[in-house]
């Protein structure tokens, strides 16, 4: 292997788009999507692994972008908070139910929080709120006291239950 | 600094790397992390390991010569979210779910991997006990060949193993779990995600058919250098049942064998008391278990233990 170019030139898949960058491979993805890609939507928060700002799915997982290696995600899908909505126009009812339940205070862990929920909610449509709870730990909240997100995740599963039958309403 | 990181998509590819001096990455959530808080710069090369398939498998496989018992093939990518569900290793090896369980939050535990938490080495790793308890190898290979080694003689000290800078971790194998075998985890913490253990201990046992102990082992977490198999276990078990008093003298041989550390998470002798109350904990489950009772993943939780207490008692649950 060669030593001499560490800079490689590799496409990251992010919410649909494939994005051309050149990076060294010791980048975290969560430097390159802000930095490179500029999409700031996904936070730096404690860089540590510990807080949950910088939450991102990679083929459908949470993973804590700030300790993940970009390069490790070629081929791979990223979804960040800026492809959650189904358009710019409509919101996402995990986005729509957290800010209606109050769950969005300075707003810095929404984006991981919702991530994080997606996850949760794909894997287990109809959680607990113990399971609420367990699917968003990993994600610190340091203005909300976490109760009216747990609230917001659990009306978005409930509204998924309905949303099938006539009408909601 | 910079990184070459080569994305390995055979194992003889990422061999090669290794024995071309690269370093193995995984999950990244010690590598990377350690990086940035300091303890050792990100190695100039890498080889990612994460696509490799075949290292992401659970199974049984046939004994060896000297000991045809068959074996628990636990692959080096195996996720500890992929432990803490796996049908076979929550009902047959649930020291081991327990342990995954406990382990960071639903991210760390998607992308880390068994095999990167043994070779981290933590005296504080959540997997080490229970596998030191259930008797765990683990299988490392070069360019020049594989050999299995007993994980007692595999942790040297923190962060330090006897492998080879050019030996990959490709797989963790447990000998059988038979009968009547049942195994726990359990651990003091002070908060329920994103936290390492402040001490913790596993267990193994196996019962005789009027209930007392056939065979039993205890490993112990974040009381000294590395996870600790704790010794003369026998005397005190073997055609005992594990009642109160044998349970507290396992709880004082835990805290005599302990040689903890004072930190920021614990004093010194706070971690030695605690160690035996775990230690007699993951004993007390792993008999119930072996008794046939199914005790929820993780025994923290249905147990109670630690910052789990007020939670489960207020679900009735504890005890």
């Amino acid at each position: 292997m060669s030593n001499q170019e560490t800079s490689k030139s590799v496409f990251l898949n992010v919410n649909g788009v494939s994005y051309p960058v050149t990076i060294d491979g010791g980048r975290n993805l969560l430097s390159v999507l802000r930095g490179e890609i500029g999409l700031t939507g996904t936070k730096e928060g404690c860089d540590d692994c510990e807080c949950g700002a910088c939450m991102v799915l990679v083929d459908g997982q949470p993973v804590n972008s700030c300790s993940y290696l970009a390069a490790q995600t070629q081929g791979r899908e990223i979804t960040t908070i800026e492809g959650v909505a189904p358009s710019p126009e409509e919101m996402d009812p995990l986005q729509t139910n957290i800010l209606e339940a109050g769950g969005v205070q300075c707003g810095f862990c929404t984006p991981g929080m919702i991530l994080s929920a997606r996850a949760l909610l794909e894997r287990t449509p109809h959680p607990s709120e113990e399971e609420v709870r367990i699917g968003l730990s990993g994600n610190l909240c340091r203005c909300t006291g976490y109760a009216r997100i747990v609230e917001a995740v659990q009306r978005t599963a409930a509204g998924a239950k309905t949303a099938t039958g006539d009408t909601g309403q | 600094m910079t990184t070459h990181l080569l994305v390995a998509t055979t194992l003889d590819e990422a061999l090669a790397a290794m024995a071309n001096g690269a370093r193995p990455i995984a999950g990244g959530t010690d590598l990377v992390v350690g990086a940035r808080v300091g303890k050792a710069p990100l190695p100039t090369e890498l080889v990612a390991i994460d696509r490799l398939d075949e290292l992401d498998i659970v199974g049984m496989v046939p004994g060896g010569s000297d000991d045809p018992t068959p074996l628990l093939f636990v692959g080096a990518m195996v996720s500890h979210a992929t432990i803490m569900n796996h049908p076979l290793l929550a009902a047959s090896y649930s020291g081991l779910a327990d342990a995954s369980a406990l382990v960071g939050s639903p991210s760390t535990r998607n992308v880390g991997t068994i095999g990167g938490n043994v070779m981290n080495a933590s005296p504080a790793m959540d997997t080490g006990a229970p596998l030191l308890a259930m008797g765990a190898m683990a299988v490392l290979q070069s360019v020049s060949g594989s050999r299995t080694v007993p994980l007692a003689e595999l942790w040297t000290g923190p962060g330090t193993t006897s492998a080879g800078p050019d030996e990959l971790c490709v797989a963790i194998l447990i000998p059988r779990r038979m009968g009547e075998e049942g195994s726990a985890y359990v651990r003091l913490e002070y908060r329920r995600a994103m936290e390492i253990a402040v001490v913790g201990a596993g267990a193994a046992v196996t019962l005789n058919d009027d209930g007392t102990v056939a065979k039993a082992a205890v490993a112990l977490t974040a009381v000294g250098p590395t996870i600790l198999a704790l010794t003369g276990l026998e005397e005190l078990l073997i055609g005992t049942p594990l009642d109160d008093l044998s349970l507290s003298a396992v709880a004082m041989l835990a805290s005599e064998q302990a040689s903890p550390i004072s930190d920021l998470r614990a004093s010194d002798k706070y971690r030695r008391h605690t160690v035996g109350v775990m230690a007699k904990r993951a004993l007390e489950a792993a008999g119930r278990r072996a008794a046939g009772e199914t005790i929820a993943i993780p025994v923290n939780r249905a147990e109670g233990i630690g910052a789990a207490r007020n939670a489960a008692a207020q679900n009735g649950a504890a005890k």
